[in-house]
């Protein structure tokens, strides 16, 4: 308990005149950062006018997604209210909490398609594993903040663990997409707390020698399927190549400027499928084409830049090494749903962040981002770390 | 608890994260470059390929049939014309068990077990995805109703309204106009790409009669229509269409009231009629007896029906008059006669004694003439009339084969007539080089002798003879027969084969002694040519079935009904202005001068004496159902949809 201790110590500094101006300052009062809220309202009305493509201009879908975005946004203020303390503190609960609904689901989780993702709570129902997506950073942020860094052995080992224990639980679903990212949101914040090289190039090596047992004894078939599907989509056209075949013909055929909005035939003729959820940025670049899709990655890689510099700028290393995983998550999701709608990446479930159609992927982000929200506009302190 | 042994060096954790955040953020860029040149590749290098893809995916090409062009007779009767009709169509890709759904319409309407045959025939045969496959045709209203009531069940399954053939006048033109029917495989197999694409939405070609000479006339050119559909192929809307030319109209020079004529005359015998319009050479009737009913072959006849005709021994499926072959027998003596004329090798006066018999030197075979006790002395008048076999014995070898072969070829005899109908019979009119050829034997002298009398190896079909009857009533310009008078209201001109260049009187010798043969107290068809108010010619003709042996009486009664002879006639009339030539052939009908003349002379009455509506009411006629029709053929109507609806 030391360690939170020594925050007791830390001494303010009202006689900084610079720091004086920036607590005056109403985005310090209201704890938003400016430019992150900007890009993320460009980007959510961006998403809605693709969305409304998407949907052949289905008004309640829209109502619904809107209902959506405001929750989001207000559990993003919300987040950003909070002290960051108070999720180091309560971090290790968290991740018990969701680690529990993770066990649960196992066992009373409900789903379609022979997957069991989902919790259901009379009306609501919820992803437990997208919780899992925040508390996994938290978590590791956490126990690794309070050691001396790069980490030693030891934490690291019990770092994998905190991360292969919800990981391994989300397999089992099976929901092989987000496992990954899961696991991914809390290497990434090993890798910011400094893992040395030869622990990186070792797990690199162990990956490339775990290919082969993967393939034949993890991976079910249709994973094993989509994976072929990547590099010889014509080879099923009707079954798993259909959807990799129809949306690189409704990207392809966007061009340079596109064919406009609502004129996509791809996406409004149904040769597109999940033309509002996970392939909606094939509709974007058939109808904005090849400008819409710079467009959109130029927004995203401005949100990215814009988290990375809160992390490089926050005050310690929890808060570091949480901006910058939430943060690099995010383009994570970003590449992989971008990359798999254009054929590069096998086909997994990940939305495209903030514009798929979609309500707990939408709002876990949101808090992501009320937490960098936080990072960025709590108010300065001395601090051994600056 | 024991965290605070080790020292956190602040600085260098800092230091260390701001180097991992520029590392990934290298990363970042590079991966980001990876998916921009992803998209620039995808969406600006291969945006052709992908944007043709695209269009592909969406743009389905639809053949627009165009409406078969009408058939009228002469005055302007409909003979062949295009009736809305309801049809039971299936698409195979929208049914989830064709099996199970074929059970269910069995329960609703009237399904047999050929309709399901040729149903499952049609879907291996080769067809377009989502293109729709008749099950029934000739739904009742009942029918159709229940099939709209029970539509929630039946997806894939849809009521056209197709335009189909129908012949007003079923069995009277069934060899002549013949019919449509369903395209088998063997047709689509030969079909190249451009006939493929033209009869996709059709189904159904000419099989014979005028229906396949004239079927490209008559199919006008497909027309194309654009439209964009869904991933599931329900079409959207029409994107581009390009309006179908419709099929032309034919007018025929056949009169329905003269084909009737000469179907009545034949009754329930087996025979052909074939009548000639003497200036142009349009065929103004043609019939082969029995018949049947086209209309049953439209939609594809059943099995029962089609074994029933194959199977009867009257063969009404055969078309006699082009393709039945026949010995000409005493029909070709004018031609003979006209022959020995015109080639010197007898003169008017010629006479011989005809003592019942013909015998050349050293050869005791007989040839017998008809009459037993002769006709005595016999110059070629006298022989034409009375139709005296031994003085063409005498003839035929005295001119010898050669003449008599290239004399009767200007005449079309061994040759095709031309007709503008298919499957036309060519005959037989042998020379020495037929016979080496096909029999690898020489001539003989009896051959030439028989041949003198039309029998032997000679054969004609009933075409044939009127051509030549034509030939002759036209003084030698040999017209080419057609039965098609105009196309669209375009005449088509009358063609002349060639022209027999000949003395004139011989012309009027042998003109006088056919007249004989109708109107002369000694003529073979003196019954059929009286009480005539104008002057007709003709020739009859008894052709043998059964060969005669040497010294055996014919006895007509012992032989069966299909060994007795067959009766020929040949003729025109009006004699001095001729305007119909006529052969008629009735199977087992024994007497020329018996049995077909008098045929003969009701169509020569028919034609010259029966009133028929002035030209003028002919034209409006015509004209009134070519106005009908038009309406009709919008492709807007309401009623009936063109072209395939592959989708819906």
């Amino acid at each position: 308990m030391l360690a939170y201790n020594r925050q007791d110590f830390i001494r303010r500094m009202p006689e900084a005149s610079h720091d004086l101006r920036r607590r005056r300052s109403f985005w310090r009062v209201v704890h938003l950062d400016p430019i992150l809220l900007l890009l993320l309202l460009a980007l959510t009305t961006f998403g809605l006018v693709v969305l409304y493509s998407a949907s052949e201009g289905n008004s309640s879908l829209i109502k619904r997604q809107v209902v959506f975005f405001t929750i989001a946004y207000i559990g993003m203020f919300t987040v950003a209210q909070i002290r960051l303390d108070y999720f180091s503190r309560w971090s290790v609960l968290f991740y018990l909490g969701a680690l529990g609904l993770l066990v649960l689901v196992l066992f009373f989780g409900v789903g379609a398609k022979g997957a069991q993702r989902w919790l259901s709570l009379g009306s609501i129902r919820f992803q437990p594993s997208e919780m899992m997506k925040l508390a996994m950073p938290i978590a590791i942020a956490a126990y690794l903040s309070n050691k001396s860094l790069p980490p030693r052995f030891k934490h690291v080992f019990w770092s994998l663990v905190l991360v292969a224990m919800p990981t391994v639980l989300i397999v089992k679903q099976p929901d092989l997409g987000t496992s990954i990212l899961v696991a991914i949101s809390g290497l990434v914040v090993l890798f910011y707390a400094g893992l040395r090289w030869r622990y990186i190039l070792s797990a690199v090596v162990l990956l490339v020698a775990s290919i082969w047992p993967m393939w034949h004894y993890v991976l079910h078939d249709y994973q094993r399927r989509r994976i072929l599907t990547l590099f010889d989509p014509e080879a099923d056209k009707l079954g798993a190549g259909w959807n990799i075949i129809q949306s690189k013909t409704a990207i392809g055929s966007g061009g340079v400027d596109g064919k406009g909005w609502l004129d996509g035939t791809q996406s409004h003729l149904d040769f597109l499928p999940e033309s509002h959820t996970d392939f909606i940025i094939a509709v974007l670049a058939e109808e904005f084409g090849f400008m819409g899709v710079l467009g959109l990655i130029v927004l995203y890689l401005l949100i990215i830049s814009r988290g990375l510099f809160i992390a490089i700028n926050a005050q310690d290393s929890f808060r570091r090494l949480l901006a910058g995983s939430i943060t690099l998550t995010f383009f994570v999701y970003v590449f992989v749903n971008i990359g798999m709608v254009s054929g590069l990446l096998p086909v997994v479930g990940v939305p495209l962040p903030l514009v798929s159609l979609g309500g707990t992927s939408l709002v876990t982000l949101m808090l992501g981002f009320g937490l960098l929200m936080g990072i960025s506009t709590e108010p300065p302190r001395i601090t051994h770390n600056r | 608890m024991q965290e605070h042994q080790h020292f956190k060096n602040y600085h260098i954790e800092s230091r260390t994260f701001t180097g991992r955040v520029l590392l990934t953020s290298i990363l970042i860029l590079g991966l980001t470059a990876v998916l921009l040149y992803r998209y620039y590749s995808l969406q600006v290098i291969n945006h052709e390929d992908y944007a043709t893809q695209s269009d592909n995916n969406r743009i389905l090409v639809q053949t627009i049939s165009p409406q078969r062009g009408l058939i009228f007779d002469a005055d302007g009767k409909l003979l062949a014309d295009n009736r809305p009709s309801y049809i039971l169509s299936l698409v195979p890709e929208n049914i989830r068990n064709i099996d199970k759904t074929i059970e269910l319409l069995r329960t609703l309407v009237t399904v047999n077990d050929s309709h399901v045959d040729d149903f499952y025939k049609s879907l291996k045969a080769n067809r377009r995805p989502y293109q729709a496959i008749p099950l029934r045709f000739r739904l009742t209203e009942e029918e159709i109703a229940k099939i709209a009531v029970n539509e929630y069940r039946l997806d894939g399954v849809e009521v056209q309204a197709k335009l189909v053939r129908h012949y007003p006048a079923g069995a009277l033109f069934a060899h002549s106009i013949g019919y449509v029917g369903k395209i088998n495989d063997r047709e689509w197999n030969n079909f190249d790409e451009e006939q493929i694409k033209r009869y996709q939405g059709v189904h159904t070609i000419g099989k014979i009669g005028l229906e396949k000479s004239y079927e490209d006339i008559l199919f006008g050119e497909v027309g194309y229509r654009n439209v964009e559909v869904n991933a599931r192929i329900r079409v959207l809307r029409t994107l581009e269409q390009q309006n179908p030319i419709q099929g032309k109209d034919l007018q025929l020079h056949i009169d329905s009231y003269l084909q009737q004529v000469a179907v009545d005359a034949l009754g329930d015998r087996r025979g052909a009629v074939v009548a000639i319009d003497v200036e142009t050479g349009g065929v103004l009737s043609i019939v082969s007896s029995p018949s049947y009913d086209p209309n049953l072959f439209v939609t594809g006849i059943s099995h029962k029906n089609y074994n029933a005709l194959r199977n009867s021994l009257d063969i009404p499926l055969f078309d006699r008059a082009l393709q039945g072959r026949y010995p000409p027998a005493s029909t070709v003596k004018p031609m003979m006669g006209l022959a020995g004329l015109s080639e010197k090798v007898i003169s008017r006066s010629y006479k011989i004694f005809d003592p019942g018999y013909y015998q050349l030197e050293n050869d005791n075979r007989l040839y017998r003439d008809w009459k037993r006790t002769g006709h005595g002395i016999v110059n070629v008048h006298k022989a034409i009339v009375q139709s005296s076999d031994t003085f063409f014995y005498d003839l035929a070898f005295r001119m010898g084969v050669d003449r008599i072969h290239n004399f009767g070829s200007q005449f079309g005899l061994g040759e095709k007539t031309g007709i503008d109908l298919p499957s036309e019979r060519r005959g037989l009119w042998p020379s020495r080089e037929w016979k080496k050829q096909t029999q690898r034997l020489p001539w003989f002298p009896g051959d030439t002798i028989n041949l003198g009398i039309g029998q032997g190896y000679a054969l004609a079909t009933p075409l044939q003879l009127a051509t030549m009857v034509t030939t002759i009533a036209n003084r030698g310009k040999h017209l080419q027969p057609q039965v098609v008078k105009s196309v669209d209201g375009e005449l088509l001109p009358p063609k002349i084969i060639n022209q027999i260049e000949t003395d004139d009187r011989y012309w009027d010798h042998i003109f006088k002694a056919m007249k004989d043969v109708m109107h002369a107290s000694n003529g073979t068809a003196r019954r059929a040519g009286s009480k005539s108010s104008y002057l007709m010619a003709g020739k009859t003709g008894t052709a043998q079935v059964v060969g005669i042996k040497q010294n055996e009486k014919y006895d007509s009664e012992a032989l069966k009904e299909r060994h007795r002879d067959h009766a020929l006639f040949v003729g025109f009339a009006p004699l001095d202005n001729p305007k119909i030539a006529v052969s008629v052939i009735v199977e087992n009908g024994e007497s020329g001068s018996g049995t077909a003349a008098p045929i003969a002379r009701k169509m020569f009455d028919a034609h010259l004496l029966h009133k028929k509506p002035t030209q003028q009411t002919t034209v409006k006629l015509a004209s009134n159902i070519l106005k009908y029709r038009s309406a009709d053929s919008d492709s807007q109507s309401p009623l009936v949809e063109l072209g395939p609806r592959s989708a819906d």
